[in-house]
């Protein structure tokens, strides 16, 4: 699992207000090498948690990454290779993300993450819960 | 890529060894799936440069057409980690690069808007009733451009009412109408090969229309 990944996924139990972001338990990360294409990155950038992905790094051993970004940074090469680096090169293989609200969790084994619930965490309103404001923001209110 | 050789390539890859009658798993043809991520990607410009989401993956045939047609993240959701190891191995043999998350779609709860297109073969809805709506619903939540899904003909309306009046879509379109072959894979088929009417559709979820020509 990559850390582009990690940035989208939300804890999705029932009654979890605010799942995002998950905590992330190493055993194993893999480091893959792939083609680094600066436009991509520069699309990317403002749909991102930037702070989480520091974060996540940051557990995964890749401490590189500014504390704060914003737009103009992407202007500089050194910084779109860390960038690129931490969010698309990392991946954790085998490890767990964690809910920070319940402390449920997730596991990774083979770098595919486990997000099904048991039957109890099913929320009432399945894919209606925990909406994050950006969702709501551009769809409006779902009933 | 040449349409001629999406199709090959994706003929070679490995198809449900032992397919779930509940979960309604048909492989997705390399006749349809070449066809579908063709025409997102020359029709509409949804696919190269994009993030582009495969619900109920399966064995990966969309997500690996999606990635050979350029796509520059491709995320494959299932909820079988049967069908997710295939569709691992599957991109491992193509040397595809692809994400994979095991998750219910009902349950799938996303940040943000990070999924340009969405591509899908989901279940017809024959086994649970409303599977493909499930699916369609949170298919039109998450993508930012454009959805790309298989419903059979015979609910045409259906889908159509759905998307534009209860999940929001600006757009439902019908590219083209396909003989979807379900081969004889499960007992209580009786013929050994069946032909389904499936239409090849296009939804643009509500405040985006995609960059359609």
């Amino acid at each position: 699992m990559r850390l582009f990944t990690h940035n989208m996924l939300s804890s999705n139990i029932k009654g979890v207000a605010n799942g995002f972001p998950l905590r992330i338990e190493v055993e194993q990360v893999l480091e893959k090498q792939v083609d680094f294409n600066p436009d991509f990155l520069k699309n990317l950038f403002p749909k991102l948690e930037w702070k989480a992905l520091v974060d996540a790094a940051r557990t995964m051993g890749y401490a590189e990454l500014p504390e704060e970004a914003d737009s103009l940074m992407l202007e500089s090469e050194e910084f779109l290779r860390k960038f690129h680096h931490a969010l698309l090169e990392l991946h954790l293989e085998e490890g767990a993300l964690v809910c920070p609200e319940t402390g449920r969790k997730f596991p990774v084994n083979k770098g595919i993450p486990n997000m099904l619930l048991h039957e109890d965490e099913v929320p009432d309103l399945a894919c209606n819960q925990v909406l994050c404001p950006t969702i709501c923001e551009r769809y409006g209110k779902v009933d | 890529m040449k349409l001629k050789q999406l199709e090959s390539m994706l003929g070679e890859l490995q198809q449900f060894s032992n397919p779930k009658v509940e979960l309604e798993q048909y492989p997705t043809g390399p006749h349809i799936a070449s066809r579908m991520l063709y025409a997102a990607e020359n029709s509409f410009g949804d696919v190269s440069n994009k993030v582009v989401a495969d619900f109920g993956c399966g064995c990966g045939t969309l997500g690996a057409a999606a990635s050979l047609m350029g796509a520059e993240q491709v995320i494959g959701i299932d909820i079988d980690s049967q069908s997710l190891e295939i569709a691992s191995l599957n991109a491992e043999d193509l040397e595809l690069d692809i994400n994979f998350i095991q998750c219910d779609i009902r349950n799938l709860v996303w940040r943000g808007p990070i999924v340009d297109t969405v591509v899908m073969n989901p279940p017809f809805g024959t086994r649970r009733k409303g599977a493909d709506m499930d699916f369609l619903s949170a298919a039109l939540k998450i993508a930012f451009q454009a959805v790309y899904s298989l419903h059979k003909t015979s609910t045409r309306e259906h889908v159509k009412k759905a998307a534009l009046r209860d999940f929001g879509a600006s757009s439902a379109e019908v590219l083209c109408e396909l003989r979807f072959d379900v081969p004889q894979l499960y007992k209580f088929h009786k013929k050994r090969e069946v032909d389904v009417a499936v239409d090849l559709w296009r939804f643009a979820p509500k405040t985006n229309q995609g960059n359609s020509t």
